[in-house]
Formats: structure tokens, C-alpha cells, sequence
């Protein structure tokens, strides 16, 4: 049964499927605060949400759109044992990755360089609603920011397995749950982009 | 933990060949790991016990007894903080949990060892995070165990890390959580049916959720209460536009689930150990089986009770209040159900039983005066006195706690191979129940009469019932201390405990004592039911 237990791919499937609902019901707490304070500050949020600039926003959901289509394809690639591709699409993910810390390194940093951080003078001085709608964007894109990372970091764990050949044709969960994953920093981005940068 | 008094023959203490300290350590076997977690969050209960102890010598008399108030502040922080963290949430899941759970369902292991040893780490490193805050920094943080801001985002004691240390324990929580789900899902034998799984792992199967869809939520808000100290985002400081009772809604989103992370699997332990010591079938299988799921549901819908004075609108209380009301359903079908399973049935006063019984009186106490506290109207009156103090201890402690120690007293020998000496667990048994009604009884006639909680101090003419209470917690030390001494010299000495002495139907005790390393030496298939006690060797 220990040889059984260890190529339970529906188990690990499984597993994996839990973990990522926990990470939406941490990001749902976010959302959940978000919620409340767009109740109380809607004209705040509407001037914070016109300071981001949507331009560099909507560039980093279509990079994101796209490593994940390289995420799912790779996947894919795999099954049929084209590892090789497999490996090149993998990086196409990473390397969409590193883009997207990039634009947002540009976007935080312009707005840090505007005074426009969480605690700083500048906020304080200004109305109460925009310094909480800048509080939670930091805090939320933030996060988000290092669950990109560590997306990052695993996908490239796993391109290494690809290469060494412990992930093959036959024995694939591991870049399934790691494509699984990166879907979720896709999907929570999909979110945190129209309720920051559109609706407002 | 390498003893060479263990019975000859070959068991998980010695048939891998191995038996260094990091043999332990390292290892993925499920009863290893389950011995690591209890050894580990026991000595925190016995840390939190001896701190509690010193809260009620303060208490003791009127005004400065043995300390002041900051240090008070510190101590009974202290003590909830490791009580709840580091003892009862990750204690029955992990320790009998990792033990008996994947037997009772004729598994090998857990589905993912590897990060069940990640997850004992991970619980080692927060408590270590934790330990570390009392003795750095500003000193051991003296918000009370909930973290309340404003206090907790200005006090300038070392709250960062402990609340970085619980957020660790957290994690571990949550991977402990789906290994468990993943493995009930798909390691039961053949012929394991969901109606035939022990009421004990239908109870770690609710809990399981809980800690995976609660826990995240508290992360979230431990993350943000140190935002708050170290950026200063001001989420929940009104000077910035905040607002501290959306602290307090994420805070008890998580918290008051996890009061059923701490009391479902006891209710699972004494589902378990009440049918075999009445010789009698469980009544109501089912019933108690859904009802743990229904705890589980209808629990993550009450948080709002803990703030029925925090200045909510009176709609949200009315909701509130009556979700409370229906959580107290499944609760009371399970005890009409272990009373049922009583009745006619051929009772043996063995320890285990005489734990599970008191289980069942002292859950009923805390229950029934968790329903005042459940009642807007009564709450606003005994809101944040001694009353919710005795209400929480008897929920807890004499539920829980209770449930732990019948746990180690039915389940401990099988992985020992040896047995405690029945007469003075009797004894201790009867001190600590003795002892526990007098201290937490007049803890709640203190609250009725007006008592605050979490004051060193108070008005002369509480003196005389705190100096029971204080007596009662010295009658519950001395039976605690008999409990220990006499569990464990007969664990360690003891005469040996083999075969199926309680005669279980379960399948744990189908295999050697103490068990192999891989549990079962051909995959089990499993014919009867976990109550079915026909041929089970007692009559």
C-alpha cells in the first residue's frame, strides 16, 4: 500500500486543490476589507483608483494571461512527453513572471517616490478613505507580489525536475500542482486588477 | 524517548533498526510524529498549567499577592496564547490525530508523511518564535490571547513575534488539516465505508475542515495586525480610517471555529470510548456523525457572539444570537446520544470512562452557560467577567481537556505496550474532578456577582469565593500530578498492556501491540462496523 500511497495522483490532486482554497480564503479576507471600506469611502476610492495607472495594470494581466497559457500548454507537453518544449514553456512562465515583478517594481516605487506609501505624511494628510484604499492596495498587491515569487521559484524547481527527469510522460503531478498554482496567482490577480484599477 | 524497557518483539520503537533521537525527528511514520506532537504540545499544556497556577495565587486574596499588574497582564496572555496555540488546537489532531487516525482507517500512513513531519516542524518553529517573544524585545506581550487592537498595534511589548509564531503554528494547522482530509478520502481500506468509519475520525474529518477553511482567515489577520505595527497602514486604527471591529470580525471569523477545532475531536475521543466501555453499539451512528459536520458548519456562522458589546448593530446581534441558539442542536444530539448509548449497557468505571463521563457532565455545564453568554440580553450582563472565564474552562478544560486525558489513558498503552496502574488513576481522577468544579464553578458564581476578568485586583468581598477557587485549583494540580506520574511510570514500568484488553472493535487494536511500523501486516478488509462488538474477546 506505501508503493500505492506514493503514486496517488487523485491524493495528491486532492491535496493540492485544498491548499489552493485556503490561499483564496486568505486573499478573501483582503477582499473582505475591501468590501467594507469601499461601503464607508467610495469617493476615496474612486480618486485612489484613478491615481494607478491602468495602462502598467492591464499590461501585467496580459502577461499573466500569458504564463499561464504557457503553464497549461507545458502541462500539456509533458503528457505527450515533449519535454524539451515542456521545459522551454516553463521558462516562458518564469520569464512572464520576472515581468511582472518588473512593472510592478516601476509601479510601487513611482508611487513610493510620490509619498504615496502605507503610514507616510503625505497620506496622512489627506482624506481618511485614501490612505486605507493605498493601505490595502499595498498590502494586497504585496502579497500577491510574493505568492508571484514563490510561484515563480516552484515552477522552476519543477523545470529542473522536468530536465533531470524525475518529472516525465508516466509521473507529471508535481508540474500539475505547480500549473495549478500558478493558475491561482493568475485568478487572484484577475480580481485584485478590476477592483483596483477599473470599476473605481 | 529510546528506552530499552520496551516489551521484546518487534514494533514502530525498533523494527526500522533505528532508534537515535533523529530517527524521531526525521521520521515519517505516523506514530513517531504522533508521539513528537504529544510529547510536545503536553509539556506546553504542563507550561500552561503551572502559569495558571500562578494567575490563581495571585488571585488568591485582594490586591498585590504575588505580582503586579503588567506582570499579570504578561502571564495570563502567556497562558492563553500556549494554552490555545500551542496545546489544544494543534494538540488532539496531532498527537492521537497522527496515532490512531490512519490505523482506525487500515492505513500505512498518512497520504503526504513527508509534510506531516513538515508540519511537526513547523509547529516546533512558531512555538520556538513564540518562546523567543517573552524574553526579547519589549518583554512577553500583555494583549490577552485575542490580540485586541488598538491595544495590540500600540503596546510596546513583543507582540510582532508572537504573532508571527502563531501564524507559523497556523500553517502547520492548515497542512495538518488537508493531509487529514486527503487521507480519509483516499487511504480507507477495503471495505471501509464511510458508515463504517470510528466516530473519532468522523470528528477529525470535520476538524480537518475547519482548520483548512478557518485558519487562512486568521494568517491573513495576524499579517495585518503586524502590518500595522511595523508600516503603520492604519486598516484598523480609526486616526487612519479604520476600524478596530473589522479586526475583531476577521479575528473571530477564525477563533470561534477554532473553539471547534479544540472540542470536535474530544467529542470524537468519547464517541469512541463510550460504546466500548458500556459492552453496547453507539446509538445514533449517524446523527453523531453528521453532527459533527453540522458543528463544523453551523460554527463558522457565530463569530459575531464574541461581540454582542463591541458596537454592532442590534440586527447583526439578533442574527448572531440566534445562529448561537442552533449551534447548541448538534451539540445536544451528542449527548442525548452518549447517554443513550448508556443506558442498559453493562458499564465498566474504568479511567477512560470516568474521563469520558465527566466529559459529559462538564460539557453540559459549559454548554448550557454558553447559551447565557448566547443571549444578547444575559451576555451584556456577564460580558468580560470570571463568568466567561468558567464558561470557556469548562468547554475546554473539562471538555477537551477531559477527552485528552481519557485519550491518554485508552490509547497511550497500545503504543507503549505497557499499562498505568488502575486505583490511582481513580484517585486522580477524583482530585481533579473534585478540584475542577470548585475552582471554575466559583469562577462563574464570581462573574454572576460582577467580577471582571483579567484584572490582578479586585473589591474585598470577593475574597472568600476566590480563595476557593484557588483551593480548587491545588486539589486539580495534586490529582494532575498523581494522573502523570502514575500514566507515565506505567507507560515507561508498567505491567504489559497486550492483545485487547478493553476489548475495542476498532481496528487498532486488531493489530500487535505496541504496532509494526506499517500498521498492518496484510491490507486489511474490514467486515464489520467500528461498535460492532461480537467476538471482540470480553463478553
Amino acid at each position: 500500500m506505501s508503493h500505492a500511497a506514493h503514486k496517488d495522483y487523485a491524493g495528491a490532486k486532492l491535496g493540492m486543490w485544498l491548499f489552493l482554497f485556503t490561499e483564496l480564503l486568505l486573499f478573501g479576507g483582503l477582499f473582505l476589507l475591501y468590501a467594507v471600506y469601499f461601503k464607508r469611502y467610495p469617493h476615496e476610492f474612486a480618486a485612489g483608483g484613478k491615481q494607478l495607472d491602468w495602462a502598467m495594470g492591464t499590461a501585467n494581466t496580459a502577461i499573466l494571461l500569458t504564463s499561464s497559457l504557457c503553464a497549461a500548454i507545458a502541462v500539456t507537453a509533458v503528457q505527450r512527453c515533449e519535454l524539451r518544449r515542456a521545459v522551454w514553456l516553463i521558462g516562458g512562465t518564469i520569464f512572464c513572471a520576472a515581468g511582472f515583478m518588473v512593472i510592478k517594481y516601476v509601479e510601487w516605487s513611482t508611487k513610493i517616490g510620490h509619498g504615496i506609501y502605507p503610514g507616510s505624511a503625505h497620506l496622512k494628510e489627506g482624506p481618511l478613505g485614501e490612505s486605507i484604499f493605498f493601505s490595502l492596495y499595498f498590502m494586497t498587491t504585496g502579497i500577491h507580489g510574493l505568492h508571484v515569487l514563490i510561484g515563480g521559484a516552484l515552477l522552476a524547481i519543477i523545470a529542473l525536475k522536468v530536465r533531470s527527469g524525475e518529472v516525465t510522460g508516466e509521473n507529471y503531478v508535481l508540474l500539475e500542482n505547480g500549473a495549478l498554482y500558478w493558475h491561482l496567482v493568475d485568478l487572484i490577480w484577475i480580481f485584485i486588477f478590476p477592483l483596483y484599477y477599473l470599476i473605481l | 524517548m529510546t528506552d530499552n524497557k520496551q516489551p521484546a518483539g518487534s514494533s514502530f520503537w525498533n523494527d526500522t533498526g533505528k532508534t537515535g533521537i533523529t530517527s524521531w525527528i526525521f521520521s515519517t511514520d505516523h506514530k513517531r510524529i504522533g508521539l513528537l506532537y504529544f510529547y510536545s504540545t503536553f509539556g506546553f499544556f504542563l507550561v500552561g498549567v503551572l502559569l495558571g497556577l500562578l494567575l490563581r495565587i495571585e488571585l488568591m486574596a485582594p490586591g498585590r499577592t504575588i505580582m503586579g499588574a503588567q506582570t499579570y497582564n504578561a502571564l495570563f496572555t502567556v497562558h492563553g496564547v500556549v494554552m490555545i496555540f500551542l496545546f489544544i488546537i494543534p494538540g488532539f489532531q496531532g498527537s492521537f490525530g497522527n496515532l490512531v487516525m490512519p490505523i482506525q482507517i487500515g492505513a500505512r500512513d498518512v497520504s503526504f508523511p513527508r509534510l506531516n513531519l513538515f508540519s511537526w516542524w513547523l509547529y516546533m518553529g512558531g512555538a520556538a518564535i513564540i518562546l523567543t517573544s517573552l524574553f526579547t524585545g519589549g518583554g512577553p506581550p500583555d494583549t490577552g490571547w485575542t490580540f485586541y487592537v488598538p491595544f495590540s498595534a500600540r503596546t510596546g511589548t513583543n507582540v510582532s513575534l508572537a504573532v508571527l509564531g502563531v501564524f507559523v503554528v497556523g500553517f502547520s494547522s492548515i497542512l495538518t488539516g488537508l493531509n487529514f482530509v486527503t487521507t480519509i478520502h483516499r487511504l480507507r481500506a477495503e471495505g471501509m465505508t464511510w458508515g463504517r468509519l470510528p466516530l473519532f475520525v468522523w470528528s477529525l474529518y470535520a476538524t480537518a475542515w475547519v482548520q483548512i477553511l478557518a485558519t487562512p482567515i486568521l494568517a491573513i489577520t495576524l499579517v495585518l495586525v503586524m502590518a500595522e505595527r511595523l508600516l503603520g497602514t492604519g486598516l484598523f486604527d480609526p486616526s487612519k480610517g479604520g476600524d478596530p471591529l473589522m479586526y475583531q470580525h476577521l479575528f473571530w471569523i477564525y477563533s470561534h471555529p477554532a473553539v471547534y477545532i479544540m472540542i470536535l475531536p474530544a467529542m470524537g475521543v468519547i464517541s469512541d470510548v463510550i460504546p466500548v466501555f458500556s459492552r453496547k453499539p453507539i446509538f445514533g451512528y449517524k446523527f453523531i456523525a453528521f453532527s459533527s459536520l453540522a458543528i463544523a458548519a453551523f460554527g463558522s456562522l457565530v463569530w459575531g457572539h464574541h461581540m454582542f458589546v463591541s458596537g454592532m448593530s442590534d440586527t447583526a446581534i439578533l442574527v448572531f444570537s440566534f445562529l448561537t441558539f442552533i449551534v447548541a442542536i448538534p451539540s445536544a444530539i451528542k449527548v442525548f446520544n452518549w447517554v443513550s448509548t448508556l443506558y442498559k449497557g453493562s458499564i465498566s468505571l474504568e479511567a477512560p470512562m470516568l474521563f469520558a463521563l465527566s466529559f459529559i457532565l462538564l460539557f453540559s455545564i459549559g454548554g448550557l452557560s454558553g447559551l447565557i453568554l448566547g443571549a444578547a440580553a444575559t451576555d451584556v450582563h456577564v460580558h468580560d467577567t470570571h463568568f466567561v472565564v468558567g464558561h470557556f474552562h469548562y468547554v475546554i478544560f473539562g471538555g477537551s481537556g477531559f477527552a485528552f486525558f481519557a485519550a491518554m489513558h485508552y490509547w497511550l498503552p497500545k503504543f507503549y505496550g505497557r499499562r498505568y496502574a488502575e486505583k490511582p488513576a481513580l484517585i486522580a481522577w477524583a482530585l481533579m474532578f473534585t478540584g475542577f468544579n470548585i475552582m471554575y464553578f466559583t469562577m462563574q458564581v464570581l462573574g454572576m456577582k460582577g467580577m471582571p476578568r483579567r484584572y490582578y485586583d479586585y473589591l474585598p468581598e470577593f475574597a472568600n469565593l476566590n480563595l476557593l477557587a484557588t483551593v480548587g485549583s491545588w486539589i486539580l494540580a495534586a490529582g494532575m500530578v498523581i494522573m502523570l506520574v502514575n500514566l507515565f511510570r506505567g507507560l515507561w514500568w508498567g505491567v504489559p498492556f497486550e492483545g485487547n484488553p478493553w476489548g475495542g472493535a476498532t481496528l487498532e487494536w486488531s493489530i500487535p501491540t505496541p504496532p509494526p511500523t506499517e500498521n498492518f501486516v496484510e491490507e486489511p478488509t474490514v467486515t464489520h462496523g467500528p461498535y460492532d462488538f461480537k467476538g471482540t474477546g470480553k463478553p
